[in-house]
């Protein structure tokens, strides 16, 4: 974990010094550092009500810090609030468009607001409206639109004005799986496209991985950041499962032949391997039993998550709901 | 093909840095929304028409016999017209500023309020939106000024909506004000009629002012709406062929005391009373979001 920050400049989109934040006597972000660099796609993982959406609304200008200090863009969130707010793009877990306009007139209220020039506003508009797949639906009502359309919408829309920063609190929530999948096809294609940092939250561990960079956080603090990859391989090896004829006889073989020590876990000949996947055919070739079915495991993130936290994010969720209510609450 | 093309020319927008023109712009844009919704509603546009309609012909048709004795040959249609026409502003701006509850309800406040530009600016097109969508409605009632014996006099008809433009800016501000308190959408319509109906009952808009109790003088000169009525009753009655007594007993004016309030200070008040109000919503706005 990157506990000690170096000192940010240029390179850093976004750059959160001892960052606190209390609600009368709930300590919803309790010291966050992070260092976000210009380009990246940052996730930002952890259990509702753990301080994602305090952090991020802090971030955009939409809540003030009670300690600590925040730069989005290398405007100070704090003291620079309209710089800040011209240089970021906003996607909310809750809708925010108005679905007695259409997709267009959607987006032309943002470039009013955003005093995008009208020219390039309506090149912009395009553009957006074509990268999401909806330019054909612009003189829609919004209201017609199913979850997914609207989410894609939105995405367009937090485009619409370039910004340098892209937020996005829970693109997917809501969302069935085909949907999820192609707004983070989106997120990927936009670091083709534009010039433009990320900065996502979610609770879905698997979303997490399509991150450059990850950092979890649990109860207002940050456990743990880093690549996705570094992180799993932190915490271990994977985990081969499989079924044989004679599976005592395969315990006794995998020590002998392989020096591993395997055990039954759910009726099945478990052990741990540094490269599952390539080891499979070795054991295929050495292994003298007759083989039924083989399954490769690599460590989530939701074991990640485990390791670091000591809970497994659902657990986390569910002590943590009534929290999350709590904060929405506060939040309006 | 098409995402090629954009992929080819991305447009690098430049947002600008504030300034009154991005004000003004972010402030057009809002009123223009208003227009937006309001041309796309028509249910509205008419149930909105519907009850001044109903005030002005069934229960104006209806009491004027009764009360025939009492205003000095005056049809009390033509007496309630002006009355009504207020009316008729009064609600659909309540509501135009109300519905910023809705806006808070369905996340696109939150889209306003995150922009770079501020909450006055978005207020204010918000105000400007409710006072024209209000005043476009008040045209329907001022088209019927023939059939109660109001002449078509162009100079009254364009101080008329001069007016109810300013009336309905104020209630609209009015309106706001109560929506930074509101958080449930049930709660707001009560709300306004609530807030609403006490305030049209008291300004004069259905009966002569003078008519009342003493204690209540007090409170209907503290009502705003007052101001804003007596305006729109003067420029209808100073068009009218009507005895002196007869406008003495309809349109007694309003008295401070021995001092006749005239109407450019009437009409000075409800300008006042409107930039105080949108005031006091962008405070709150500010405070709450």
């Amino acid at each position: 974990m990157e506990s000690s920050l170096p000192g940010g400049g240029a390179d850093a989109a976004v750059e959160v010094h001892g960052l606190v934040k209390t609600f009368k006597s709930v300590e919803a972000v309790r010291g966050i550092d992070l260092l976000v660099r210009t380009g990246e796609t940052f996730g930002f993982l952890g259990p509702n009500g753990a301080g994602k959406s305090t952090t991020i609304k802090i971030l955009c200008t939409l809540a003030d810090a009670t300690s600590g200090s925040a730069k989005v863009a290398g405007f100070d969130v704090a003291t620079e609030r309209d710089a800040v707010r011209r240089s970021i793009g906003l996607v909310f877990q809750e809708p925010t468009l108005d679905g007695y306009l259409t997709a267009e007139q959607n987006l032309q209220f943002h470039g009013e607001l955003y005093g995008v020039d009208k020219t390039t506003a309506r090149q912009r508009r395009k553009e957006v409206l074509d990268m999401v797949g909806l330019y054909d639906r612009k003189d829609d009502l919004v209201q017609t639109f199913s979850g997914g359309m609207r989410r894609r919408l939105e995405i367009a829309r937090g485009l619409l004005h370039s910004p340098k920063v892209l937020f996005l609190d829970e693109p997917t929530i809501g969302l069935d799986p085909q949907t999820r999948a192609s707004i983070w096809q989106y997120i990927g294609e936009l670091h083709k496209r534009e010039e433009i940092t990320v900065f996502v939250t979610t609770h879905y561990m698997d979303e997490a991985e399509n991150c450059d960079r990850i950092a979890i956080i649990d109860q207002g603090k940050i456990v743990a950041l880093d690549t996705p990859a570094n992180l799993k391989a932190g915490i271990g090896e994977d985990r081969v499962q499989i079924a044989t004829a004679d599976d005592k006889a395969a315990i006794a073989a995998l020590k002998d032949k392989f020096g591993l020590e395997a055990k039954m876990v759910e009726g099945l000949v478990t052990f741990s391997v540094a490269e599952g996947a390539a080891f499979v055919p070795q054991l295929f070739e050495r292994l003298d039993i007759a083989i039924k079915s083989v399954a490769v495991t690599r460590p989530t993130l939701d074991d990640v998550f485990l390791n670091f936290t000591g809970t497994s994010l659902r657990d986390a969720e569910q002590k943590g709901s009534f929290n999350a209510m709590a904060a929405r609450f506060r939040g309006r | 093909m098409t995402q090629q093309l954009a992929q080819a020319s991305i447009a690098q927008v430049v947002v600008p840095k504030g300034g009154i023109r991005h004000e003004i712009r972010a402030a057009l844009v809002v009123w223009n929304r208003e227009m937006i919704r309001f041309r796309r509603d028509l249910t509205r546009v008419i149930s909105a028409v519907v009850q001044p309609l109903l005030f002005l012909f069934v229960l104006g048709g209806g009491l004027s016999s009764l009360v025939a004795a009492g205003t000095g040959g005056v049809d009390f249609k033509t007496f309630l017209f002006p009355g009504v026409l207020s009316m008729s502003v009064l609600f659909t701006a309540a509501f135009a500023g109300i519905s910023m509850v809705w806006d808070r309800e369905f996340g696109f406040l939150r889209e306003m309020l995150v922009a770079p530009v501020s909450t006055a600016a978005i207020l204010t097109g918000k105000c400007l939106g409710g006072a024209s969508v209000a005043t476009i409605q008040s045209v329907v009632v001022i088209a019927l000024a023939g059939l109660v014996g109001v002449p078509y006099d162009p100079l009254m008809i364009a101080e008329l909506l001069v007016l109810l433009f300013i009336m309905s800016f104020m209630i609209t501000a009015l309106g706001l004000v109560l929506a930074s308190r509101v958080k449930q959408v049930q709660s707001a319509m009560p709300l306004v009629q609530m807030i609403i109906t006490p305030l049209m009952f008291l300004s004069g808009a259905l009966f002569p002012l003078s008519r009342l109790p003493g204690w209540l003088t007090i409170v209907t000169h503290l009502n705003p709406m007052t101001y804003a009525v007596e305006p729109v009753r003067a420029a209808v009655f100073d068009r009218l062929n009507m005895p002196a007594e007869a406008r003495a007993i309809l349109d007694p004016g309003i008295w401070w005391g021995s001092y006749q309030v005239p109407v450019p200070l009437q009409v000075g008040l409800v300008v006042v009373a409107s930039l105080l109000l949108l005031l006091l919503s962008v405070k709150l706005f500010n405070r709450t979001e």
